[in-house]
């Protein structure tokens, strides 16, 4: 194992002491953990998400202007505990509620609902909104259901954006809740990455092999297969992605009336023609550039073939899997108000938007 | 009855058991898990040990308490919230008692274990810790009814533990990281089931001295 790091256990509590050096417009707290915003007005619904580290610029790294409010980054590929969501909470909740963007492991949806009650103890208004996106995970109703993965990125972005327009707590969950009921992903390997403490890949594959459908921690795909040329690879993730069928789960939810936990049946639909996306072609960590927009040529013709239009697009990685080599395709079925708000300014480590030319955003001189 | 004396010992032998068993309880996970379920239970009972100390001034209750907050936000996983809710929610029917009868005990893993069943959302059969819990409550109210000595409910408690423990081998996993694996985790023994066992087995253990 090669990595830039001292002793595999300091390795996240160092990387945020980077991230604040780097951005002292963010707080860091490390006992308990959590980053977030300074400045973060008054009546604002706070934004809050979190995870096992390992996925920058994900959730940290979106912790800013028109994004998250909070992130609580638990160690590597592990969930973030209770106090950390607590503590973040009642740090940047400006009196009109704190909205949890959870993605949908285990570990993280019992680390957020046990906080969320916690919050609520203390007077605070709080809602836990689920992302499961993963269409490789099949037969949800026998598991504990699809993933959370690249939706979560455009989930943060838009709900972000809708926070900082000033929409209610109740208003960011039901848009949260719309987003995940119309976004699904699907991921490929090309290696495996490496877990510090572990100092061994997580698995195996051989030098022609590749994992369709791996999630963000190396877990197993739908199908392990030999190597292929970028165009078949993304015909296949495409198809996985188009043919998935009408998914149906429940989702526990807090009743904001009550205050008591609820649960929430949740309808994704297939995709069709006609209809028009907010897409993500996703890195893993470990695939350059230029290789995503080789996946971005490819997919934006099937696209096209597809007869559905694509009308904002993120290439980049943005949620990725420490240094596996890989990508993955993330398609959200967006009304106008989700693309309103995909428009909207955001000022983040890891995601600028509209763009970077802004002086007062993001610091470069090309003001006309 | 089970003192506050008591309910330290348990702790300091759960400690010790969940540093003995880490790696055993490690390799059940890699094998269906993620496998961090050793690294995570012998950092929160080791760090549950070393708050001992502090624990002896506190009441039962409030002792309780802050064994559930230490597992909460030492543990993590999912095995974090899990056992934190089960001694948080036990601990609210401690009331101002220094100590719990036999009667008050099964109250008190009543409570918890209806809070993990909440959390977890897991049903009998599910492979889960829950599969070591319903029987041994079941085991519980059994005696008791019986009329039995406290060290004796809970030796026979720990045999049905052992039961469940190993009923969840020939399972299939349907919640947590190993119900994706489908068919595939039948066959191995649920790691949270392990350490629960471990668990009735140090309180059993710190009553038996």
């Amino acid at each position: 194992m090669k990595k830039l790091i001292n002793n595999p256990s300091d390795v996240v509590n160092e990387q945020l002491l980077g991230l604040a050096a780097a951005h002292p417009e963010l707080h860091l707290s490390l006992a308990p953990r959590y980053v977030c915003r300074k400045d973060i007005p008054q009546g604002k619904v706070a934004v809050v998400s979190g995870g096992g580290s390992g996925h920058d610029p994900l959730h940290c790294g979106y912790v800013g202007f028109g994004m998250l409010d909070g992130a609580c980054p638990g160690e590597i590929f592990t969930s973030p505990t209770p106090d950390q969501m607590y503590e973040c909470a009642k740090h940047v909740d400006r009196g009109a509620g704190v909205l949890f963007i959870v993605k949908n492991y285990t570990g993280d949806v019992l680390n957020f609902e046990t906080s969320a009650e916690l919050c609520k103890m203390d007077g605070i208004q709080v809602q836990c909104i689920l992302i499961d996106d993963d269409v490789a995970v099949k037969g949800g109703g026998h598991t504990s259901g699809r993933r959370g993965v690249g939706l979560t990125v455009l989930a943060e972005k838009i709900v972000g954006a809708a926070a900082q327009a000033g929409y209610s707590l109740g208003a960011c969950a039901d848009l949260c809740r719309r987003i995940n009921q119309n976004g699904r992903s699907m991921g490929v390997a090309l290696s495996s990455c490496i877990i510090p403490e572990a100092g061994e890949t997580t698995f195996l594959l051989d030098n022609d092999e590749i994992e369709l459908g791996i999630g963000i921690h190396g877990e197993q795909g739908v199908e392990r297969r030999c190597m292929a040329s970028v165009d078949i690879l993304v015909e296949l993730m495409v198809e996985h992605i188009f043919s998935d069928p009408e998914y149906v789960r429940v989702a526990r939810e807090m009743n904001s009336a009550s205050g008591e936990w609820e649960d929430v049946q949740l309808v994704s639909t297939p995709f069709s023609r006609g209809e028009s996306f907010i897409v993500l072609v996703n890195g893993m960590g470990g695939t350059p550039p230029g290789e995503l927009y080789g996946v971005y040529r490819k997919f934006a013709e099937l696209c096209d073939e597809k007869g559905v239009s694509i009308k904002r697009n993120l290439v980049g990685t943005y949620i990725s899997s420490l240094e596996m080599q890989g990508c993955s395709i993330t398609m959200l079925r967006a009304d106008d108000e989700m693309v309103r708000l995909w428009d909207a300014r955001a000022v983040t480590p890891g995601l600028c938007f509209p763009s970077c030319d802004d002086v007062t955003s993001c610091g470069t001189s090309n003001a006309d | 009855m089970l003192t506050k004396k008591n309910v330290l010992i348990w702790f300091e032998k759960s400690a010790d058991a969940m540093a003995e068993h880490k790696q055993e309880l490690h390799l059940l996970d890699a094998a269906i898990g993620d496998g961090d379920h050793g690294i995570n239970m012998n950092r929160g009972f080791g760090k549950l040990a070393l708050e001992l100390p502090v624990m002896g001034a506190m009441t039962l209750q409030e002792i309780f308490k802050h064994a559930g907050m230490v597992l909460l936000s030492t543990v993590g996983g999912a095995s974090g919230p899990l056992y934190g809710t089960l001694f948080l929610k036990g601990a609210a029917t401690v009331g101002t008692s220094e100590a719990l009868d036999a009667s008050a005990v099964l109250t008190f893993f009543d409570a918890g274990v209806e809070g993990l069943v909440a959390r977890g959302r897991t049903e009998e059969n599910d492979k889960t810790m829950y599969d070591v819990w319903a029987p041994v409550l079941r085991e519980y109210e059994l005696c008791l009814e019986a009329e039995m000595e406290f060290v004796e409910i809970l030796a026979a408690c720990v045999c049905a533990a052992e039961v469940g423990m190993k009923a969840t081998i020939p399972m299939l996993a349907r919640k947590g990281r190993a119900s994706y694996l489908g068919e595939r985790s039948i066959g191995h023994q649920d790691p949270g089931a392990t350490s629960s066992y471990y668990l009735i087995n140090a309180l059993y253990e710190s009553i038996r001295e």
